[in-house]
């Protein structure tokens, strides 16, 4: 009976939320869903390198790709990661208003980085070059469109962060999401460094 | 909560010059490649070397000053996670790469 309370207690204990330990097993647990996130892109990634040179007669990367284009993107996306930083200083630091004008620059960052995707997709597709086009289009859409699914739904995300920040204010359920969303928008820049440095880059040579 | 329940987990730890030095870093090694492939200047190979080696540099620098990964013992089963997914990552990529290319050569 005295064994069974106090684990109880031990229990109530540890799923405190805000406590350290719980704080560092609820990262934890986020970076093993981002380590399997970065499976999927690895099977993606697999694909494109199969596929990346099959055109079928179509376009190829280098007749596609504008450098300077992609490297706008890749800047949005750099510096969005810079501002999500500043968000997590100003978390540190208590300070709520910086706290919601950095989530307001980063979220404006990653739409500009999302609308500049759409727009190339669109642009490419209104061409006739289309992922129906080649194996080489089929991967090239699945691979970097699968990685702007994911930015988009950081930005839902984000959105909502921004909400809980005004209503619920800095508490430690709040710091400990904008945490996980930290890590989620830095490993989202991760990957795009693959992509630009594989599809891209590698395409355009 | 206290402060220093969330500061005790990695990334949140990161200070405004550990992100302002891995802007820079990332700046500059997402410069280089792009200018190489865009000026063409160098051979096919010697290109694919630098986009290689800039890349990982990125993906290292953003590790450490973004996500704040090192080797204390706080991060240490993060660490070991990650070099879990990169064997299997290589055995994903390599694998497909060397099996799918020799497919290709035998059906020659």
């Amino acid at each position: 009976m005295m064994t069974t309370h106090a684990l109880a207690i031990g229990i109530a204990h540890n799923e405190e939320i805000g406590h350290p330990d719980t704080v560092d097993m609820q990262t934890l647990g986020f970076w093993l869903y981002l380590m399997s996130d970065l499976i999927l892109f690895a099977t993606l990634f697999a694909t494109f390198a199969v596929l990346g040179g099959a055109y079928a007669g179509g376009p190829t990367g280098k007749e596609l790709f504008e450098l300077p284009y992609v490297l706008g993107e890749t800047l949005l996306l750099l510096f969005s990661s810079v501002t999500y930083g500043l968000v997590m200083v100003a978390v540190s630091n208590g300070v709520k208003k910086h706290v919601l004008i950095g989530l307001a620059v980063t979220f404006l960052l990653g739409l500009g980085f999302v609308s500049m995707e759409i727009n190339e997709f669109h642009g490419l597709i209104a061409e006739g070059h289309g992922p129906d086009v080649s194996a080489f289009l089929s991967s090239y859409f699945t691979l970097v469109g699968t990685h702007g699914a994911h930015v988009t739904f950081g930005l839902i995300w984000m959105a909502v962060m921004m909400g809980q920040v005004v209503v619920k204010g800095l508490t430690s359920h709040v710091q400990s999401r904008l945490m996980r969303l930290g890590m989620f928008w830095h490993f989202l820049d991760i990957v795009w460094i693959g992509i630009f440095s594989i599809v891209y880059l590698m395409g355009a040579m | 909560m206290s402060q220093a329940a969330i500061d005790s987990a990695g990334a949140a730890r990161g200070s405004l010059k550990s992100y302002l030095t891995g802007f820079v870093l990332s700046l500059i090694l997402t410069a280089i490649p792009f200018a190489l492939v865009m000026s063409g200047a160098w051979s096919t190979s010697a290109m694919l070397a630098c986009i290689f080696v800039a890349g990982i540099a990125q993906i290292l620098a953003h590790l450490h000053y973004f996500l704040h990964l090192d080797t204390s013992s706080a991060e240490r089963w993060n660490v070991l996670a990650m070099i879990f997914t990169i064997l299997i990552m290589a055995l994903f990529v390599g694998g497909s790469i060397w099996v799918m290319a020799s497919l290709n050569y035998r059906m020659m």
